[in-house]
């Protein structure tokens, strides 16, 4: 009588058995440090070192020019500013920004879905750096220049180019960081 | 204790709905559809795969924060204009990357997420057809 041969057993090297495992592990060990990590809050404008999209907003405040997106290629650097009465983080980065007017540094503004009421309250409590203010009041320029918040800087150089976002508030150690990118709009 | 947990919860009463009525989008079509419910819906479609540059965690059809209501009614209104959602998708890609959309493109960056699923699944096939693949000697399954 010939024996049936032995059920073949399935051939697995050794360390082939882990593998499964530590593929599992590796899993884990990269989802740990994706939720461990903190995530950057932040999204960026893709638009920097491309020219500011056109725009014409209507004065903000009665009495006050509007702000057009013509006039930063005047051959000078400026700073744009988009804030709101309603941001308190805008309140911090205030005395920051008189202290660049009171440089020279031209800046102008951008009030995000504001009020003319609620905006002068702002500034008569914190100031008025701007040389002009365009009212954005639903939203559409702040959009179009890629801004995710209020408040953000751009630096733009004389040929209406962007050259720096600033995301956030300006804090006073950051004033020579902003200088810098201001004189780099210079050159 | 007491006293000071009363001014917070006084002074939390009185501040947040007047910034949350200041901070209201009031771009025209940021809670108003638009008339023609074919251009509504493909305007809908869009804004539930564009992510809300707030709260990141949610579509622009989903939050409430201000900023998904301009973006809403830029949306509606590019729709409404005549412009395909796929247009307004790239015009929002061009200023903030592509975190904004929700539909993942192949880029040098996402092409694993695409390659690898396929290749365990061809090496799953490659593994199952060897071991319960047909006997190569009788030529009948084992």
């Amino acid at each position: 009588m010939s024996q049936p041969p032995p059920p073949q057993e399935p051939k697995v090297s050794r360390w082939a058995i882990w593998l499964p495992l530590a593929i599992f592990a590796a899993f884990i060990g990269v989802f740990a440090y994706s939720l461990l990590r903190p995530a950057p809050r932040e999204v960026a404008s893709t638009l920097v070192g491309k020219p500011l999209p056109e725009f014409s907003l209507p004065p903000a405040l009665p009495g006050r020019p509007g702000l057009d997106s013509k006039l930063f290629a005047n051959g000078k650097p400026h700073l744009l500013n988009i804030f709101a009465s309603w941001c308190v983080p805008c309140r911090v980065e205030a005395p920051q920004l008189a202290r660049l007017k009171a440089m020279g540094v031209p800046i102008e503004g951008i009030s995000v879905r504001d009020t003319t009421e609620a905006l002068q309250g702002f500034l008569e409590q914190n100031g008025d750096p701007f040389q002009r203010i365009g009212a954005d009041d639903d939203g559409q320029v702040q959009l179009a220049l890629g801004s995710s918040g209020v408040p953000e800087t751009y630096v733009i150089d004389g040929k209406g180019v962007i050259r720096y976002q600033h995301i956030g508030e300006i804090r006073e150690d950051q004033l020579p960081m902003i200088l810098e990118k201001f004189a780099e709009a210079s050159q | 204790m007491k006293r000071l947990l009363a001014a917070l919860a006084l002074l939390l009463a009185c501040t947040v709905p007047a910034l949350a009525q200041q901070e209201e989008s009031t771009a025209p079509y940021a809670y108003r559809q638009l008339d023609n419910p074919a251009q509504e819906d493909a305007a809908q479609a869009l804004m539930e795969s564009l992510r809300c540059l707030q709260c990141q965690g949610q579509s622009i059809a989903d939050s409430d924060a201000p900023i998904a209501g301009s973006m809403r009614s830029l949306v509606r209104e590019r729709i409404a204009a005549g412009e395909t959602p796929e247009q307004i998708r790239a015009w929002l890609m061009e200023r903030y990357g592509d975190y904004v959309s929700y539909a993942p493109r192949v880029t040098t960056l996402t092409w694993p997420l695409f390659a690898f699923p396929l290749a365990f699944v061809l090496l799953a096939w490659l593994l199952l057809r060897k071991r319960f693949g047909s006997n190569p000697a009788t030529g009948e399954p084992q």
